[in-house]
């Protein structure tokens, strides 16, 4: 279940006593090294550590899905994964999805058919759809109403949304 | 040439009369439909940011040594927090400061809701400011509270004055209509839950303090800060480019801000103070509940003789009184109309402005007794609300600057016509129908506000105004009408906004003013810029300047002859030409009104109280329309709030000790991606003549207004139910659908019971 805790992930990171946990992961395609607390979530590390404040913090607890990434390439809430757990793994945020220069479809997609309001959901909303369409590249509307209804926007009325992934997958 | 007026000013449907400096409105206004980049549809400007996770919100603001701040809270609804011991907190490991309510005169020993801040504790990881706040000793003397709303008024527990509002003779009235109607609507509270919560990071350099805040209002902002901080106003700096959504509830600094502030006074550190998900569920505001009595009584012609509403607004602990009553005051022709609105002081805590408030609550039970009224008399519900159609303001005679409320009722026919396909889906447990319901608010904007336009000799200009785009596209709509006025591209427009120390003052973003505020100052700017360029073109090229336009990025000639901008802009080096904008006074004499009307298809089980809605037809007039696909988002965005306060969302309090048992987003029901039903969307379109440069009014609320009693008045043609309390869940649907099988079953007793 995607926003549940990710499993069968063994845990690997090395505790010392004074810091915490030293981990080692790849973030966005480069290998990064962050010092945790054994209670870290991976959005924190991300934010506040990693200086990848793309992922966003609305709800603490997995029920909005802002915080949307993607770890070894599944869909997860990152404020639901330790950070520990994503020693050795493989994280891909808001920021990574495209090339440096490029954009990804998903992104222009939002942007071309005006499912950005505010913004505070997008990129969760964003990492979610890019998901989807790896898994479904020609999602129904049920489909996508399925997947996506983890991820709550309060502006937009998600009928924006919709156009978004249909266009993002046609291009 | 500028004046100093006397004049009305409204905000969320509150007026109040202030002087105010206003400035001529040179510009006639542009021909109505779309133009070169007004009228068309633009993409956000700043979407890439959005989606690229690069724009940078109050959320994410980390500053070089900055502290975290946590907030003790009262944990019950009704408590006095007595000697209070911030030392405990003092001594653990990285707290840096604490604060409570014993020396700071903005948090308050009386907690008179849950969730009320007494104490704060700043220090450098936000576990550590949790931990100081669990050490704080507090001696918590409790009372009972007070929750319900009649007890409050019956006791005399009000917020503020009552409001009561008369015009005709209701009494006579309704003792002389063919049909009288009476019926007690209920709306409950609901909790706004932008995605950013309430938050500011607040430091200081020097004498300045300089606040980082998710606002919908920086000016407002800057003041309240400055009042309650003892600074002068231009000491305090507020800084908001992207902010996560406000939908009212930010419209004030809130205590957040004052605690980050002096907490970083305190330890010269910069502070960040950031809700929780369930302090923002809280504390950080919602959309007070409702009681509302109504009556209506009409001719058997239809004309609406009388309308009258009690209407109690469970305000809390503090706040203000929305207009619940405003609908029936302005909504329709009627002669005799009396209102009494009461404000309940509760142990709840204090409403916040919720897109629209009070005219979300009372259209809800307006609508549904214009229906019930209808059905009395027999009479096509969109008939009946022709029929009583306000040709002038209700209030006091004055003309409308424009309404095309008619227009909207004609355009929704062809989607109303469909409710006879819609009813015969029908069968044993699904049941069909159609509903509609119309909406009148406010969304004139007005001044004072201010812009520049930068142009440089690059080609390159820029809006400068230090408003705040809450989310809705402001930035993007303003660049639009720069990028018209100016005769260029859209791309070739930027817009600088966001910062009070660098542009001048902007309204709130509130009421649904951006667009009609900021709007014509941004014109006026562009118009002042053109101006400029036109003056220099002329002496360029020898030409009259009333010979000379800007289109397509060209100086145009009216002998035919026309030259690059950057042929004349190239010139100018490091000169740069700089127009400065003024929003212009309101029409005087005339109401500023937005209209619409919105037409529900829903489905309901009536077996298991499911209800389903199908599709919603919104048809809205709110003058010319600068960006038809952000104001299509927003009407879809306020559908979609609409549906929630309609079906799901609901803040539940224990009814014994006040808890709120919906803190969190499991708890509380937002609408999602599954809940959308088909949205069609129409504008009239029809620029506002009377009304500044533009003839533009604000959007940002009236597509939420009507949606409730649309869909409750499609359940009701549907099953012949009357659903007269929200949330409509399956609880409320089955015992408005047990309620008529009891009806009916008494009339069919009395039907067996009278001699043959």
């Amino acid at each position: 279940m995607r926003c549940g805790f990710w499993r069968n992930v063994p845990w690997s990171g090395v505790w010392h006593e004074d810091r915490g946990v030293k981990i080692r992961l790849t973030v966005n395609g480069e290998p990064r090294e962050a010092d945790v607390w054994a209670g870290e979530s991976l959005l924190t590390t991300l934010r506040d550590t990693l200086e990848l404040p793309g992922s966003k913090n609305a709800c603490e607890q997995g029920e909005c899905g802002s915080c949307s990434v993607l770890l070894d390439g599944a869909l997860v809430c990152a404020c639901l994964v330790l950070a520990a757990q994503a020693d050795g793994h493989e994280v891909t945020t808001v920021e990574g999805l495209a090339d440096r220069e490029e954009l990804h479809r998903v992104q222009r997609a939002f942007v071309e058919a005006g499912a950005v309001q505010c913004g505070f959901c997008t990129p969760g909303l964003v990492v979610a759809t890019a998901a989807l369409l790896e898994a479904n590249p020609d999602p129904s509307d049920d489909e996508m109403r399925e997947a996506l209804s983890g991820n709550l926007c309060r502006c937009t009325g998600y009928a924006k949304i919709f156009d978004a992934v249909r266009l993002a997958a046609r291009s | 040439m500028a004046r100093l007026i006397r004049t009305e000013k409204e905000v969320e449907g509150r007026y109040e009369e202030v002087w105010t400096v206003v400035e001529e409105d040179a510009l006639d206004q542009w021909p109505a439909g779309p133009l070169e980049v007004v009228g068309q549809p633009a993409q956000r400007q700043d979407g890439l940011q959005r989606a690229r996770g690069e724009a940078r919100y109050t959320a994410d603001v980390r500053l070089p040594g900055m502290l975290h701040a946590a907030v003790l809270r009262s944990g019950v609804a009704r408590a006095d927090a007595r000697a209070i011991d911030v030392l405990p907190a003092l001594e653990l490991p990285g707290v840096q400061a604490a604060l409570s309510c014993e020396e700071v005169d903005f948090l308050d020993a009386e907690a008179g809701y849950p969730g009320a801040a007494v104490a704060a504790v700043a220090a450098d990881t936000i576990e550590q400011a949790r931990a100081g706040v669990e050490a704080i000793a507090v001696e918590w003397d409790e009372s009972e509270p007070l929750l319900d709303p009649d007890e409050a008024i019956a006791r005399g527990q009000l917020v503020s004055e009552s409001s009561s509002y008369e015009r005709g003779d209701l009494e006579a009235a309704l003792a002389g209509a063919d049909v009288v109607v009476e019926a007690e609507y209920r709306t409950q509270s609901v909790l706004h839950n932008s995605m950013e919560t309430h938050q500011a990071v607040c430091h200081w350099e020097g004498d300045t303090l300089v606040v980082h805040i998710s606002t919908q209002y920086i000016w407002g902002v800057r003041d309240e800060l400055a009042e309650k901080l003892g600074l002068r106003p231009d000491d305090v700096r507020v800084v908001c480019e992207f902010m996560g959504g406000g939908f009212g509830a930010k419209n004030g600094a809130g205590d957040y801000s004052l605690i980050a502030a002096e907490l970083s006074r305190r330890t010269g550190r910069p502070v960040r103070c950031a809700l929780t998900r369930r302090e923002e569920n809280l504390a950080a505001g919602n959309r007070n509940a409702t009681i509302q009595r109504l009556r209506a009584g009409a001719r058997s012609d239809g004309t609406i003789v009388g309308l009258g509403g009690e209407f109690v607004n469970a305000v809390g602990w503090s706040g203000w009184l929305a207009g619940t009553d405003g609908p029936m005051q302005m909504l329709y022709g009627v002669d005799n109309v009396a209102t009494m609105l009461r404000g309940a002081k509760l142990n709840s805590a204090p409403m916040a402005a919720f897109r629209a408030p009070g005219f979300v609550e009372g259209t809800f039970g307006l609508e549904c007794l214009l229906d019930e009224l209808g059905g009395k008399l027999g009479i096509d519900p969109l008939e009946l609300r022709r029929r009583n159609h306000a040709d002038a303001d209700v209030l006091d005679g004055r003309p409308y600057s424009s309404k095309s409320l008619l227009e909207c009722y004609r355009r929704a026919e062809p989607h109303w016509d469909r409710r006879h396909e819609v009813r015969a889906r029908s069968d044993e447990t699904w049941k069909h129908g159609v509903g509609l319901a119309s909406q009148v608010w406010y969304g004139g904007g007005g001044p004072p506000s201010y812009a520049w336009v930068r142009v440089g000799s690059d080609g390159s200009m820029t809006v400068v105004t230090a408003m705040q785009d809450i989310g809705t596209g402001s930035r993007t709509a303003m660049a639009q009408i720069a990028a018209e006025e100016l005769g260029v591209s859209l791309a070739q427009v930027r817009v600088e906004l966001g910062d009070s120390a660098r542009g001048p003052f902007a309204s709130i973003s509130a009421g649904s003013s951006t667009i009609p505020s900021m709007g014509p100052a941004v014109r006026s700017a562009a118009g002042d810029a053109r101006r400029q360029i036109l003056e220099l073109a002329a002496q360029r090229w020898q030409k009259e300047q009333r010979t000379l336009s800007l289109k397509g990025g060209r100086i145009v000639c009216s002998d035919g002859g026309s030259w690059p901008l950057e042929s004349l802009l190239g010139l100018l080096e490091d000169a740069q030409i700089l127009g400065m904008g003024a929003r212009g006074p309101n029409p005087t004499g005339m109401r500023v009104l937005t209209f619409g009307v919105q037409v529900a298809e829903v489905a309901v089980d009536v077996g298991t109280g499911e209800i389903r809605v199908g599709r919603i037809a919104a048809i809205h007039d709110v003058g010319r329309i600068i960006n038809p696909l952000g104001a299509r988002s927003q009407v879809e965005g306020g559908i979609i709030q609409a549906l929630g306060h309609t079906l799901s969302e609901h803040r539940l309090l224990d009814p014994r000790t006040g808890t709120v048992l919906t803190q969190t987003l499991d708890a509380y029901k937002l609408p999602t991606i599954a809940d959308v039903p088909e949205i069609v969307c129409e504008f009239v379109d029809e620029p506002d003549s009377h009304l500044t440069n533009l003839g533009a009014k604000g959007l940002g609320e009236p597509p939420i207004i009507p949606t409730a009693a649309a869909i409750a008045n499609a359940i009701r043609d549907a099953t012949g139910a009357d659903v007269r309390s929200l949330p409509i869940d399956r609880e409320e649907m089955l015992r408005a659908l047990a309620a008529l099988a009891r009806a009916k079953e008494r009339s069919g007793d009395r039907v067996a019971a009278r001699p043959a």
